[in-house]
């Protein structure tokens, strides 16, 4: 063992790691968006799988070719590029033409992810900047709604809220499970909570997040709803209708936007959960979830500057 | 009832069954020793003896100037062979006295009972602990005598032991703890006196029942001294920690464990104190965890100070398929050694060596600011962030985001999803901000 060719490896400490890296973390994901995946074929049939489908080739070949390009080298089994393409499906209409799909995808992972420097540079999240560049081009498309099963147009819920056309609303189990109209990932909360659940028991996402952003949206509907007497099932309706558990769980969790303080995590959650309620109450679009994110995204710098935890046994440190 | 512990922490793997319920034997004596003449932190010893010499187990042979040192003491009887550079565990070359043994085991005649233990105060203590060359033996080998002597305008109001041993494979102060907690409740006692105080905690993760459920009938009675349970968590072992969640104090940054009124020691330090008063035995053996995926018989063994790794090993049946490291120490603050000749010395608490798995080697790529190094750090530092600044040499910067704070536990490098190795930048910016503060002085 002293012979020149087996010399001992001598290295800094520690020399223990975990099993989890990008490559589990970014399997875990998938894994943790399989039910609402299944749920999303179940109630919307053939257009999803090709919405899906389409999503998904067009990141995974847009990052194949920026690495080609960019002469990066790829992590071996490095699924993130997957992840993108299917959070970006699960945030866009059924009906939506394959090649808008695709294109979303292209966009999101070469503008908004290479072009700021790929894996862990971005500063927004590529999934949602895909999904708000779909919706400023083609706004027509991104906005036509279909009925589970039966693919009829309709309104989505939040759209029927906004409108108040007195059209019957769905009931809020509908809702829980997915069986109504709206952006074909997104429509089960359920099937969104179980995957979250998966999420936070395997230690990749923080409570923090989604508890905040969840809970302000609850509070502040709850408040709205008895101000003006709308009812329990109003701030119920906000929580499981749009996408506000795919962006709880998967979008404002995602690592390399939302903040690394354990404070700038909960000022995040609040924010965007204020901003949720302001866009689909005041602002002209009846969903703000993907902009509030994308909102907080921005800060997401400032707050991690503003928020560092006091150093054990020390005095507040510099900001 | 909730367990005490610190804030942040990993959970990892521990894999202590390998050895935790094997009683630790006394190793075979080797032919030859060599022990270091710089085991502690502080000034080095000079070697009292020359080649030709002969000397006898607990001699002393070799001293330091000032105060903050610890004298060397002979681990067998035999001749001296010389004075020879050797690799010491901590990574340097060191000269060490070689001593043939001679196998009688003869004792120094200065090795003698204490007629009267209980009435030493606490300077006579003091100099018994001093002249026994005993120094922290967890692994930073500090001087006990100098812990324990008074300082201005602070009190000493309780002694921890620490007997939490939160490194992976390390079971040697768990077999300490099963198996001769009697004599830990002396020490603690003896470390209590000479330091005037009056209060002792033992505390004890809660993956070691069995040692807990010994050390309270060994307290029982014992007034002043209880056994605290600590969650098990890495690292509740780290000093700053173990006074966090035994008494809820933080240790202000740049302080001692003094500044909150509090003396940590290794229960193994306690052990050698009972030895060094009761008996006149200096440290020369300790408790030695041998473990690792690439060791054919893990075991803990009695060691005396200067027997060889490789002997070690050879007990235990030798290596275990192709080595990748050896690690003196534990799996997440050890340092690994380059060849197998290395002596164990007073604070070699384990050896752990790890097989050679192609599969487990990995590349470091860009951060994915995931933040499981924020929430996993002790210290409330930002390692992420600290390592962004090593890369752009920012030294200032670190040094008022607190770097050196950081107490190189390997927490944040346990999870890092992009394998950073954290720990390695961040030791990089501390020499850095420490060699701008030497400079300035001067």
């Amino acid at each position: 063992m002293s012979s020149q060719e087996n010399l001992l490896v001598v290295s800094s400490s520690p020399h223990l790691h975990s099993r989890d890296d990008i490559t589990v973390a970014m399997r875990d994901v998938l894994i943790a968006l399989a039910p609402a995946l299944l749920v999303a074929v179940y109630f919307f049939r053939l257009p999803a799988v090709i919405v899906i489908v389409s999503c998904v080739a067009g990141a995974y070949l847009a990052e194949l070719a920026c690495l080609r390009i960019m002469k990066k080298e790829r992590i071996p089994g490095e699924y993130s590029a997957v992840v993108t393409g299917l959070l970006l499906a699960f945030c866009l209409p059924p009906t939506l033409p394959a090649w808008m799909a695709a294109l979303g995808s292209i966009f999101a992972v070469v503008i908004a992810k290479h072009l700021f420097g790929g894996l862990g540079c971005n500063i927004f999240n590529p999934a949602l900047i895909g999904r708000a560049f779909l919706l400023a081009s083609f706004p027509v498309a991104m906005t036509t709604w279909v009925t589970p099963i039966d693919g009829l147009t309709t309104a989505s819920p939040l759209g029927m809220l906004k409108e108040a056309t007195g059209r019957q609303l769905p009931s809020i189990a509908d809702l829980f499970l997915g069986n109504v109209s709206g952006s074909l990932g997104e429509t089960s909360a359920l099937a969104l909570l179980i995957g979250g659940l998966y999420l936070l028991y395997r230690g990749h996402i923080d409570w923090r997040i989604p508890g905040s952003y969840l809970g302000t949206v609850f509070v502040l509907t709850s408040i709205i709803a008895a101000v003006k007497g709308l009812g329990p099932d109003y701030p119920l309706f906000h929580m499981f209708a749009g996408g506000l558990f795919l962006g709880a769980f998967f979008m404002a969790t995602d690592w390399v936007t939302s903040p690394i303080t354990k404070t700038g995590r909960i000022i995040f959650g609040v924010g965007a959960g204020i901003l949720v309620v302001l866009i689909r109450l005041k602002g002209a679009y009846p969903e703000g979830v993907c902009y509030s994110i994308l909102l907080m995204n921005v800060v997401t710098p400032l707050i991690d500057r503003y928020t560092k935890a006091r150093v054990f046994g020390g005095v507040k440190s510099h900001a | 009832m909730r367990k005490a512990s610190f804030k942040g922490g990993i959970h990892p793997h521990g894999y202590k069954e390998l050895t935790s319920g094997k009683a630790a034997v006394p190793a075979h004596v080797p032919d030859r020793v060599y022990i270091p003449l710089s085991q502690h932190i502080g000034a080095p010893c000079s070697a009292l003896v020359l080649a030709g010499d002969k000397v006898k187990k607990g001699q002393k042979i070799g001293e330091g100037k000032g105060f903050v040192t610890a004298p060397i003491h002979a681990s067998v009887s035999g001749t001296v062979a010389g004075i020879e550079l050797k690799e010491h565990p901590g990574g340097s070359f060191v000269p060490c006295v070689v001593i043939e043994n001679d196998g009688k085991d003869e004792w120094a005649e200065t090795v003698k009972p204490n007629k009267a233990p209980a009435g030493l105060d606490s300077q006579e203590l003091r100099k018994i602990i001093f002249e026994a060359g005993i120094v922290g033996m967890g692994g930073a080998t500090f001087p006990s005598h100098v812990k324990y002597s008074p300082v201005e305008g602070k009190k000493a109001e309780v002694v921890i032991l620490n007997g939490i041993e939160c490194e992976p494979y390390l079971t040697s102060d768990h077999r300490l703890m099963v198996e001769k907690p009697e004599r830990i409740v002396a020490g603690l006692r003896y470390i209590m006196r000479s330091v005037c105080c009056g209060r002792g905690i033992i505390a004890v993760e809660d993956n070691k029942m069995d040692a807990v459920s010994l050390l309270e009938k060994a307290v029982a009675g014992e007034g002043g001294i209880t056994v605290q349970v600590l969650k098990e968590k890495y690292p509740q072992g780290s000093e700053k920690q173990l006074i966090y969640a035994c008494t809820g104090k933080q240790v202000p940054v740049g302080g001692l464990p003094l500044d909150v009124g509090v003396i940590v020691n290794n229960v193994g330090t306690a052990v050698a104190v009972a030895e060094a008063v009761e008996y006149g035995i200096p440290l020369i053996e300790r408790y030695v965890t041998l473990s690792g995926s690439g060791i054919s018989e893990p075991a803990n063994y009695l060691v005396r100070i200067g027997t060889l790794f490789k002997d070690l090993i050879d007990q235990s049946g030798g290596y275990a398929g192709e080595i990748e490291k050896i690690i003196a120490g534990g799996l997440m603050m050890g340092k690994t050694v380059f060849s197998d000749e290395v002596p164990v010395v007073k604070g070699s608490s384990g050896i752990v060596i790890i097989r050679d798995e192609a599969k487990r080697k990995f590349k470091e790529v860009n951060c994915v600011r995931c933040a499981k190094c924020v929430d996993a750090c002790p210290i409330f530092l930002e390692p992420t962030t600290l390592v962004k600044l090593a890369k752009l040499r920012a030294w200032d910067e670190a040094e008022q985001l607190n770097v050196t704070s950081c107490i190189e536990c390997g927490s944040c490098v346990y999870g890092c999803p992009a394998h950073i190795p954290l720990v390695q930048y961040i030791r990089r910016v501390k020499q850095a901000v420490l060699a701008a503060k030497a400079k300035d002085k001067k």
